[in-house]
């Protein structure tokens, strides 16, 4: 590994926020703070998409399947949200640990 | 060091600290507001991989939609008034070495592997190309997305909506 930015630099940083969002993800009680984590790992995927299609020569691809992934991103994050939102309606919290029954 | 190395390490920077920031404070909202740095240095990667109309796509729809939206999320799920808007955690230490392993072998992989890199020459601008995939190759997938979107805005507005009386 070289100090030159090249291909490896940027996979590591996404290796680094796949594994921060990981940890969020796990480590979290709040629904929305493990949203965020998804959010984060959605977004190193697309960091390895839009780099191997820069350094690999695949033309565009690799950034249309970004832009992909980020609409999902807003579909995932509206229907999440209504969720929690409804979530919290009936239990009047949203700790995922504490949450373990589908009906009130 | 060129002027490319500088800068990526700048957003790199910014991009994991706010990151880390993101993950373990315990205030959600500055977690929130930690996010729009990350979304911003991740946006700023994009602009270095010759990814310009993406970045600002990252931007619009990321730092304007979504984290709007978890702010709302935030703010409507949590008794601001009353109880502090802390988060809890659990699992700490596990979580912790578990995670921790997972980078170590991601690294190992993305480092060692002998990645065939044959660098593109980066276009003046990537909107027209991307214009052309959207509507030549990816046709399907980009209509599915939009039916997706308008399933995912009904299906929204219905789950969170109050619900009506019924009236006998």
């Amino acid at each position: 590994m070289t100090i030159n930015v090249g291909l490896t630099h940027f996979l590591i940083i996404s290796a680094i926020l796949f594994s921060l969002g990981i940890y969020g993800i796990i480590t979290r009680k709040n629904a929305v703070m493990v949203l965020m984590g998804i959010e984060l790992i959605l977004n190193s995927a697309n960091i390895n998409f839009v780099a191997f299609a820069r350094y690999g020569n695949f033309g565009f691809s690799g950034q249309v399947i970004a832009l992909f992934v980020i609409i999902l991103a807003a579909a995932e994050a509206a229907i999440a949200l209504a969720i929690v939102l409804n979530i919290y309606k009936t239990f009047s919290n949203v700790n995922v640990d504490e949450i373990d029954k589908l009906k009130e | 060091m060129t002027y490319f190395d500088v800068i990526f390490y700048l957003f790199a920077l910014i991009t994991i600290i706010s990151a880390v920031i993101v993950v373990t404070t315990k205030n959600i909202v500055y977690s929130a507001y930690s996010l729009l740095l990350t979304l911003f240095g991740i946006s700023g990667i994009y602009v270095l991989l010759g990814a310009d109309f993406l970045a600002v796509v990252q931007i619009m729809i990321y730092v304007g939609g979504i984290l709007i939206l978890l702010l709302f999320g935030v703010m409507l799920t949590n008794k601001i008034t009353s109880v502090d808007i802390r988060t809890g955690t659990v699992h700490l230490l596990p979580a912790a070495i578990g995670v921790g392993l997972l980078l170590g072998v991601l690294w190992a992989v993305m480092i060692w592997t002998n990645w065939k890199t044959q660098p593109a020459e980066i276009p003046i601008t990537t909107i027209k190309n991307l214009g052309n995939l959207l509507i030549t190759d990816y046709i399907l997938i980009f209509e599915l997305l939009g039916v997706l979107l308008l399933v995912a805005l009904i299906g929204a507005a219905s789950i969170a909506r109050k619900e009506e009386e019924k009236i006998d």
